[in-house]
């Protein structure tokens, strides 16, 4: 049996939802302040 | 420690950290990943697979380290009453989570062509898929109490509750003798060559920072959203 495939499966799901994690991390932290700072100025 | 509890405080180191966390942890992973696909030499028994374990090892590390994380807020949240415990152990949760379900596939992945099988109802195997369920439980419990403005004590309970699971994870290889193997690594030293282990704390410490940059964003979301809730409540009442 060949196993770079299985290499290669495990690596791109480890990466994939890493970052699937930061990006939604960052994406709500961002909202979240811009919205908080918007609110400070009004 | 006690400190950083004020949410003021907590944003002043928060901020920075983040970036740096995000920053180092991103190099090193990427480091230890290139280097254990490329630089170490096949294990003589497992073949070209055990580079599966550069990732699989600190996803679970980080899948049962979350879960003390989370033990510990709701340790601080319901003795010290800190402001910052319930937010802490939220935010904790879905990285948690992701690195528990990163472990479940990466190793569901080595065991098809080291065990010949996907997945064997082991001792392991077992309490990790029990851990990781545990943590979408900690995630729904925790959401729904924030949402009906609760204290978070239920959830608090339910951290502390949870981590029996997590002496249970750490010994199942020695108490129960199944597929998975015993530990390899261990404070006395580790049965891995040299020559195979050395990108392995590269990829943990790596890892280790990302899971920490991922939870210092979801704290400081969560700190921005409950601004933005008081702002509004203030608002309304004028």
């Amino acid at each position: 049996m060949n196993p770079w495939p299985f290499v290669v499966a495990a690596y791109s799901v480890a990466v994939a939802l890493t970052l699937a994690l930061l990006f939604w991390g960052y994406a709500s932290m961002r909202r979240s302040e811009a919205a908080a700072d918007a609110l400070k100025r009004k | 420690m006690h400190a950083l509890a004020n949410p003021a405080r907590f944003l002043r180191f928060a901020r920075p950290a983040t970036t740096w966390l995000l920053l180092i942890g991103l190099a090193l992973a990427i480091v230890g990943m290139v280097a254990g696909l490329t630089l170490t030499p096949p294990d003589y028994l497992q073949g070209e697979t055990v580079r599966i374990l550069y990732v699989h090892v600190p996803s679970a590390w980080l899948g049962m380290a979350g879960w003390l994380g989370i033990a510990g807020a709701s340790i601080s949240q319901l003795v010290w009453r800190h402001p910052l415990a319930a937010v802490a152990g939220r935010a904790v949760a879905p990285a948690g989570a992701t690195f528990a379900a990163i472990c479940l596939v990466t190793g569901s992945i080595w065991g098809r062509p080291t065990w010949g099988t996907w997945w064997e109802w082991d001792g392991r195997l077992t309490s990790m898929l029990v851990l990781f369920f545990m943590y979408l439980g900690y995630i729904a419990l925790a959401s729904a109490e924030r949402e009906r403005s609760g204290d978070g004590r239920i959830a608090a309970i339910y951290g502390i509750v949870g981590a029996i699971n997590l002496p249970i994870i750490h010994f199942s290889v020695l108490w129960w003798r199944t597929l998975h193997q015993g530990q390899s690594i261990g404070l006395g030293g580790s049965t891995i060559d040299n020559s195979i282990l050395w990108p392995l704390p590269l990829t943990m410490i790596g890892f280790t920072c990302l899971f920490g940059a991922a939870t210092l964003m979801r704290i400081r979301a969560e700190l921005a959203q409950t601004k933005v809730e008081a702002r509004m409540r203030r608002l309304g009442a004028q």
